[in-house]
């Protein structure tokens, strides 16, 4: 399982790989945002924990047809399902990886754009503190809805329409708790539903996904 | 330790394709399956190697014992040969990868990225991964395409020493491999009757 999770973070990071794919994404909205928008603070602070949340789900949502597709089209993940791994471990491992490879970055960058859109300072730490209990239901429902179109030619589109709708508790209480953080109020009920949300996830989806790509694999 | 098949009905889309396979293989035997395209070959395999499940019939084999090689190796081209192979002996909880890339002739070739590789070069390397697997069962999916008749017999050499040690193979393959002791299993004879039109099974095409 350590091989897999080292071979997946290797892969990623040598060329062609998809590293820095959706933390590039992430850093073009929050660069474009403010020349859409105008340069006003006021606009900005008020708009910036729901873009910053909306750019961190879309750039998740980039890269996660990779997660399953390239194993699939060499083969690996046949070789994958003999081999003496439970697939529900090959699963969460892959879904790690794409954690580690997608949604930490996310979370390292986010206080430099949280600047550059005018965030108060007292949301900052919320923002990192719901963007590392969030990510990683995104990284792991989307590892589901790759599961669930690893056979599918061009499944990029129905996976982002499968997973959507998934996303948006995720989305809604996670930008809750940076505005509510930046006006000063309390964050605790959006912060525990958001980290209840990415347990249950966590506990529960992988089990799904091997279920499914069982199926798949047929 | 032996691998039994017994009366074994096996689907592709939802549809049998063979049924009745029955065959034993013993400790250090060999069995080629032969027949036309698209006779079942790959879909017997991928039953046996539980892949898929069966639609009837019985497959006794131990538990992970079964090494399945496709007609995809599951190269990653940006990894060399020797971490493509380090990968799945980790995985297999196997230690060494050297002997296995000397015995596939990889030697010269162990710090290349796998996608400068020819294409028979990549299937000496998928091939190389079958050794370190450690599992006394493998069931080859027409594992010599692309290989060149030096190599082929190299790799007959392979499995030759693997039925040696104990070992069995189930080799689907279209050509001669050289093994003469291998058993032959036609599976023409084995093909089944389609089921009548819309009876069940439809949704699993697309499943």
């Amino acid at each position: 399982m350590r091989a897999l999770l080292l071979r997946d973070l290797r892969l990623a990071i040598r060329a062609g790989g998809g590293f820095g794919l959706g933390l590039a994404f992430f850093l073009i909205l929050a660069v474009l945002v403010p020349l859409g928008v105008g340069p006003e603070p006021d606009t900005l602070a008020l708009i910036a924990p729901g873009i910053l949340w909306v750019g961190a789900l879309l750039a998740c949502l980039l890269s996660l047809d990779r997660i399953f597709a390239l194993d699939f089209e060499d083969g690996s993940l046949d070789l994958l399902a003999t081999a003496p791994v439970p697939l529900e471990a090959v699963v969460s491992i892959k879904a790690l990886a794409h954690w580690i490879t997608t949604g930490l970055p996310l979370v390292l960058v986010s206080p430099v754009l949280g600047l550059l859109l005018f965030l108060p300072a007292e949301a900052y730490g919320w923002l990192i503190l719901s963007l590392l209990l969030g990510t990683p239901a995104l990284s792991v429902i989307g590892s589901f809805g790759a599961a669930l179109t690893v056979g599918l030619k061009r499944g990029g589109l129905l996976l982002s329409l499968l997973v959507l709708p998934l996303y948006i508790p995720t989305l809604v209480f996670g930008a809750e708790v940076v505005s509510r953080g930046a006006q000063g109020l309390t964050v605790g009920t959006p912060l525990s539903l958001l980290a209840g949300i990415t347990a249950g996830a966590v506990a529960l989806l992988p089990f799904a996904s091997a279920l499914v790509l069982r199926i798949n694999l047929r | 330790m032996t691998l039994r098949v017994h009366d074994l009905t096996c689907a592709r889309g939802g549809l049998p394709v063979l049924e009745g396979v029955s065959f034993t293989l013993a400790p250090g035997k060999a069995l080629i399956l032969r027949g036309p395209n698209g006779c079942g070959k790959t879909t017997l395999l991928r039953t046996i190697a539980g892949l898929q499940p069966s639609i009837a019939g019985e497959i006794e084999a131990p538990a992970d014992s079964i090494a399945y090689a496709a007609h995809a190796d599951g190269i990653k081209a940006v990894l060399s040969v020797t971490e493509n192979l380090q990968f799945w002996a980790e995985t297999f909880g196997t230690a060494s990868v050297e002997a296995a890339i000397d015995r596939m002739k990889l030697r010269a070739l162990a710090t290349r990225p796998a996608q400068t590789l020819s294409a028979g070069q990549k299937r000496r390397l998928g091939l190389a991964r079958l050794l370190v697997t450690g599992r006394p069962i493998w069931a080859l999916d027409e594992p010599t395409v692309s290989l060149d008749t030096d190599s082929v017999a190299l790799f007959a050499g392979v499995v030759r020493a693997h039925l040696e040690q104990g070992g069995m193979a189930l080799i689907a393959t279209h050509i001669d491999l050289g093994l003469p002791e291998a058993q032959v299993l036609e599976l023409g004879t084995y093909k089944a009757r389609l089921p009548e039109e819309g009876a069940g099974g439809f949704d699993e095409a697309f499943l």
